[in-house]
């Protein structure tokens, strides 16, 4: 049977959310020939109609739901109600992302095993490893376009990665370049070579940086086997008296409730709104929320160890202008307890406008110590951290039952405190940071606390051990045979890398296991 | 003095332009106000003019940049002339003006020195009027695309075709 489908129609796989993990999982599925409904929270916004405008983008594409915020980490203080800088929309924070598409490193599948017990620390290995991942990378980077793998050439540095660069060999860095992007260095796959526009972050105008919203999507829903329902809000997933999951309720853009049946039930909402899903699901048979048995539904919240660095010097930079995160130091990547902290971090370019920088630069700060950093915006250049930070079972997703959503459903809070480990790391960075600019001229620099959360990841974590984790190795729910997890809350600990790449990887094998099991008859 | 004129007048009409399209409220009249330096004008409806005023100043004293005129000052402040906000403000202000009087000033206007005026906000920046005034300039002034050019910043480009034959890898000093 062919999209649209039925509401009663319990042959389809229900897919909720069509970013990174969603989508691509239900172009596979179709693909494959399976049919899917996806739902998603969003609005449907293609290259035409990103706005290259910091504030006017972020009122189209963020996710602004009410969210609350707990925890010693800074963003709870600055922007209590933004915990996370997502997007609400068809292909969901793939239209945001910078387009940074990192293989794990092979220790990072294991770190219980090469970090040993850190103290205060939910460490655990996953369940696979990158041998077991290579293949789907392999994929992954051809479906996405990776620069630097499978023979495509690397973005061409713009200046703020010139800066970057000059200074980090300075330092004696070997692992310096214009990094391994999703944005086409040369017209590929129907889009555009990049034009160095900048504004990756407000959705890319030209297409050459790979989305969901434009690719996959478009390409599952021709396939005729694959419906995406917009403005489509799942409020919770049912279940049958014997634990299968059997549909999802949602309410459409007018805020009517509809119940789709489903033989499969895919969770893709990231991992603030996928736990918080699973938690808003809870019945008499699942009292602690769906699939819950472990206790670890919404915890081990991770959102990447991270930072800025930016730097002056005493003639322009225009680090705005060109690819915004094409550029990159790995040196520090490497796992080496001698810097103080186990796992590792890259540094990565990073630019904001003017507008941006004056919220994030230095949150709530004011005076001239303050506005002369702005006087010499057009001479910054600036870095990103982003490092492996430690799972802990009390930075978690819980319900805020005090805030109620347009649908009178608990918002969910977001509690994060920095682990002794994930201040060592950043610390060290900064250092790093700063010598990097200071090596060629900078004349002051600013170490810049973390932005509200782009890599929300391990609130529902894969595990070898049902005790341990909400799904096995495949995403599927350790309590639950026909409930999946699709996006980077099956992370069981979150690498140094950009999650985006693995995040597809994983949805890649997922939709080939998916479809296996449908086909054996046992799904 | 003719240039003065002249300046003063292209002030009012680029106030003009941007208050008409954001704000009913906001009207420039013949009987408008003036700052002490007359580099920019505006009728208030609802706060006394010398609150305006002590709120440019206060917003000039929170984020200082010398090259940005007062004019961009006042678009980011003209928010709070309503009915709803102007009690806050005026409480606000008067706050403010009494605490300049503490010191022996004739009120927050009156002070000559940025230091001391930033002295006197520092003592008061928890409050929610402090804070309310300094987090609506974040957006308030900084989102002024007439400013932009102030700091080199360049905005919009896709329109432009990006930077790739416009200097997105020009820098020439490393």
């Amino acid at each position: 049977m062919a999209a649209p489908f039925d509401l009663n129609d319990d042959s389809v796989v229900v897919v909720i959310g069509t970013g990174a993990g969603g989508g691509v999982l239900a172009n596979e599925l179709a693909q494959k020939g399976v049919s899917v409904v996806a739902l998603e929270a969003g609005g449907r916004y293609l290259p035409e109609d990103y706005i290259n405008d910091e504030w006017e983008s972020f009122g189209q594409l963020a996710w602004l739901d009410p969210r609350s915020t707990s925890g010693d980490w800074r963003v709870a203080k600055d922007f209590s109600g933004l915990p996370a800088w997502i997007v609400k929309a068809v292909g969901g924070t793939t239209t945001h992302w910078a387009g940074a598409s990192l293989r794990f490193q092979p220790h990072e599948f294991k770190t219980r095993t090469t970090y040993g017990n850190v103290q205060g620390a939910n460490l655990l290995d996953w369940p696979i490893d990158l041998a077991e991942m290579e293949p789907w990378y392999e994929k992954a980077e051809e479906k996405l376009g990776v620069t630097r793998t499978g023979g495509r050439e690397g973005l061409p540095g713009n200046n703020n990665f010139k800066v970057l660069e000059a200074g980090a060999r300075q330092l004696g860095y070997k692992e310096v370049h214009t990094g391994r992007m999703a944005i086409n260095s040369a017209e590929r796959d129907d889009r555009y070579a990049c034009q160095q526009t900048g504004f990756c972050f407000q959705g890319c105008k030209w297409g050459a940086k790979w989305s969901a919203a434009y690719t996959d999507i478009p390409r599952g829903e021709a396939t005729g086997n694959l419906e995406v329902r917009e403005r489509a809000h799942v409020l919770r997933i049912e279940h049958d008296a014997a634990g299968k999951v059997t549909g999802v309720l949602y309410a459409d853009k007018d805020g009517s409730q509809h119940l789709q049946k489903a033989r499969v039930v895919c969770v893709a909402g990231n991992s603030i709104e996928s736990p918080r899903l699973l938690l808003n699901s809870a019945s008499n048979l699942f009292p602690d929320g769906l699939a819950n048995s472990s206790g670890q539904v919404g915890r081990n919240y991770m959102r990447h160890m991270t930072g800025s660095v930016y730097a002056v010097f005493d003639k322009p930079v225009r680090m705005w202008r060109g690819t915004t995160m094409a550029g990159i130091v790995q040196d520090e990547a490497r796992h080496d307890p001698s810097r103080g902290f186990v796992g590792g971090y890259e540094l990565e370019t990073l630019s904001l406008g003017l507008p941006f920088m004056a919220a994030f630069l230095d949150p709530g700060a004011w005076g001239r110590e303050f506005t002369t950093a702005l006087d010499s915006y057009e001479n910054m250049a600036g870095l990103w951290i982003v490092g492996e930070d430690m799972p802990q079972e009390t930075n978690r997703i819980t319900l805020n039952h005090d805030i109620k959503d347009q649908y009178g459903l608990p918002a969910p809070n977001v509690h994060f405190t920095d682990h002794p480990n994930d201040i060592a790391m950043r610390n060290h960075a900064y250092k790093q940071g700063i010598a990097i600019y200071e090596a060629v001229g900078a004349t002051r620099t600013f170490p810049t606390p973390p932005y509200p959360s782009t890599h929300n990841l391990g609130t529902n974590r894969m595990s070898e051990n049902p005790r341990d984790g909400v799904v096995n190795r495949w995403g599927r729910a350790h309590d639950v045979p026909n409930l999946y997890v699709s996006d980077g809350s099956q992370f069981t600990t979150g690498a140094a890398e950009n999650p985006t790449l693995t995040i597809v990887a994983l949805a890649i094998r997922q939709a080939d296991h998916i479809a296996s099991e449908m086909s054996r008859g046992v799904l | 003095m003719t240039e003065t004129l002249t300046h003063r007048n292209m002030t009012r009409r680029q106030l003009l332009a941007r208050s008409a399209a954001a704000s009913a409220a906001f009207v420039i009249g013949p009987g408008f106000f003036a700052a002490s330096n007359a580099a920019w004008a505006m009728e208030v409806a609802h706060l006394k003019p010398q609150t305006l005023a002590t709120l440019v100043q206060m917003a000039r004293d929170i984020y200082p940049h010398d090259r940005i005129p007062d004019e961009h000052y006042v678009v980011a402040v003209k928010g709070y002339d309503t009915a709803e906000k102007a009690a806050m403000v005026e409480a606000g202000v008067a706050a403010l003006d009494a605490a300049a009087q503490g010191k022996g000033h004739a009120g927050y206007l009156a002070i000559g020195w940025e230091r001391e005026r930033v002295d006197l906000l520092r003592g008061m920046e928890d409050s929610a009027f402090f804070q309310a005034v300094r987090g609506g300039l974040v957006t308030g002034l900084y989102n002024q695309k007439a400013v932009w050019p102030l700091f080199g910043y360049e905005g919009e480009s896709y329109s432009l075709g990006g930077y790739i034959d416009r200097g997105f890898d020009d820098i020439n000093w490393l």
